[in-house]
């Protein structure tokens, strides 16, 4: 049930997104999700593509400090409280969440989350019956 | 090895007396022969016949760097161009460079220092030596081909640049040695691990670096990266070029060959000689040289001088490393920062390749202080705070070094420019201003 996520170091200067998104879109490399998070001078780009190993490779050759990441991601309605549940399920069990985005269509959302503890998160989502989805089935999204 | 024992090995008491002998040479040659040093001389009320032994060095007046851009190109020689047979220049990146004109016997004297270094590093003549200093005005390259020849090893005359041919010539040539600048010398180390051979492949052992200043972290560095042991080669265009001093195989101080290079040490604001052992400016009497002979030139180098004999049998002064040109030195909110303090630290730190640079500005009436820094691969964090928590460190291990707060700016990998011949680690944006 985890996910590769490609974390993008980028120095904060004009035009390095378009830089990544230019070459996994000339590779062929779909994105499904991503978020950028920043600081003063740099951030970190995370995104959920079509095929991570290709791209992270393809990444490294255009000098790109990138790595991939372990994340879940769960399958949750779109509607008030639902995301709140699965928060509570993960906190109570003395899980810490380093940071998640999320992304709805209609009556559905999936949310990306980077717990501390992986394996235990995933355990303890489905021993509550919380839907993740499978690596292979977001890649295609 | 020891190339020339006789003179290497010789006692304190002995040198000595070649010194006095040669000093008294050079003050002759230069007072009759060159106009600014007689009048110069004669201002300070002093004549040949004052000079009688080494010891009265110190009665002597000053040459500057600035003396030798006032007299360019030719001011300062001593012997009719006649007998000038080659000339270097210095990479003076602003006005007019530094010219060095050199006689045939100076061009004999440059060689033979240059033997005893490379003999020093272990290097002889069943040894392919690669020069890949650059050739042509720059002394590194045509004084370490000199030196090469002379101890009847074989030279690669490869010159700067063109990386992926240096990588197959060393690995094809059998290289043993590597004479380069040290930047340079980084440069390579990082394509020689992306090329398509293998290290085993190589017969390299030896590096022959100089020409910038550099630190004994750098020195780890490159020994790790390239398998091989790097040693110090140490020279001035205007003294001579490389062969100046060298390290020996204890890498425990640079040794100066003194019968043909005079060295002392001076407090830089006083100009007076410092006690045996203290930090301070590098000055050189050239014993020998004729073309352009240079009394008592203030190199700028801050350094010590060490009289002990060597482990390695020598008795030749050693060099402390050079702490930094007061030329590279910069003054930051008062406080003085040398780029080596920067580099010991960036070299020490496992999450940091060895490549920096260093901006400096002035901004609202503040100096500010930039280091750039590339992270290495294995420690780029996909969390923020990682990240600011690796920034946080450096800043701290660097304040305590220098002794003011740097920003610390993360790079991205590779984009720190590699050098190829003498690296440019600083720009210092409040000169233009």
């Amino acid at each position: 049930m985890q996910i590769k996520q490609l974390s993008v170091f980028l120095e904060n200067k004009g035009g390095r997104l378009n830089d990544v998104a230019n070459i996994l879109g000339e590779a062929g490399i779909n994105m499904s999700a991503f978020s950028l998070a920043e600081s003063s001078d740099f951030g970190i780009l995370r995104v959920i593509v079509s095929d991570p190993v290709k791209a992270q490779a393809i990444l490294k050759e255009n000098k790109f400090a990138v790595s991939l990441t372990d994340v879940i991601c769960v399958h949750v309605p779109n509607s008030p409280g639902s995301l709140a549940k699965i928060l509570n399920i993960i906190t109570d069990n003395g899980i810490s969440i380093d940071y998640m985005y999320a992304f709805a269509e209609c009556a559905d959302a999936n949310v990306i989350i980077k717990p501390d503890k992986t394996e235990d998160c995933i355990d303890i989502l489905q021993k509550n019956k919380i839907a993740l989805i499978a690596a292979d089935e977001l890649y295609k999204i | 090895m020891i190339w020339n024992e006789t003179i290497e090995c010789m006692s304190r008491k002995e040198m000595e007396k070649l010194q006095s002998i040669r000093l008294k040479q050079v003050v002759d040659k230069v007072y009759y022969n060159c106009e600014p040093y007689r009048k110069r001389m004669q201002e300070a009320g002093i004549t040949p016949n004052n000079i009688r032994s080494i010891h009265d060095i110190s009665k002597l007046p000053f040459t500057s760097k600035k003396d030798l851009r006032d007299y360019y190109p030719f001011g300062l020689l001593s012997s009719p161009m006649s007998e000038i047979v080659r000339v270097h220049a210095s990479s003076g990146t602003t006005g007019k460079p530094i010219v060095v004109g050199y006689t045939r016997k100076d061009l004999d004297v440059w060689k033979e220092v240059g033997a005893r270094c490379f003999t020093a590093y272990g290097l002889g003549k069943n040894d392919v030596i690669q020069v890949s200093y650059g050739y042509g005005l720059f002394t590194g390259g045509l004084g370490a081909h000199g030196a090469v020849e002379t101890i009847g090893g074989t030279v690669v005359p490869a010159s700067s640049g063109n990386t992926d041919k240096q990588i197959m010539l060393m690995h094809d040539l059998g290289v043993k040695g590597l004479a380069c600048t040290p930047s340079y010398a980084l440069y390579l180390a990082e394509a020689l691990e992306k090329s398509e051979y293998k290290r085993e492949e190589f017969q390299l052992k030896v590096g022959v670096f100089g020409a910038e200043p550099w630190t004994d972290e750098m020195r780890r560095e490159l020994e790790s990266k390239l398998g091989i042991k790097a040693y110090d080669i140490y020279g001035l265009t205007e003294v001579i070029g490389p062969g100046v001093g060298h390290e020996c195989e204890f890498q425990n101080g640079t040794h100066l060959c003194e019968d043909h290079f005079f060295p002392e040490i001076i407090n830089p604001e006083t100009g007076e000689p410092v006690k045996k052992g203290e930090i301070g400016e590098l000055v050189f009497t050239t014993l020998t040289k004729e073309g352009m002979p240079l009394v008592r030139f203030r190199t700028r180098d801050l350094t010590s001088l060490n009289y002990e004999p060597c482990a390695c049998g020598r008795t030749s002064v050693r060099m402390g490393r050079i702490l930094g040109r007061s030329d590279d030195m910069l003054i930051i909110r008062g406080v003085n920062v040398f780029p080596s303090q920067v580099e010991s630290v960036i070299c020490e730190m496992e999450e940091l390749e060895p490549h920096y640079f260093i901006e400096v500005d002035r901004i609202n009436n503040m100096d500010t202080l930039e280091i750039q820094v590339e992270v290495n691969e294995n420690f780029y964090s996909d969390e923020i705070s990682k990240m600011l928590d690796l920034k946080k460190r450096i800043a701290h291990k660097l304040q305590s070094v220098l002794g003011i707060q740097p920003d610390i700016r993360l790079m991205e990998p590779r984009s720190i420019e590699r050098s190829q011949g003498k690296a440019k680690r600083v720009n210092d944006k409040r000169k233009l201003q």
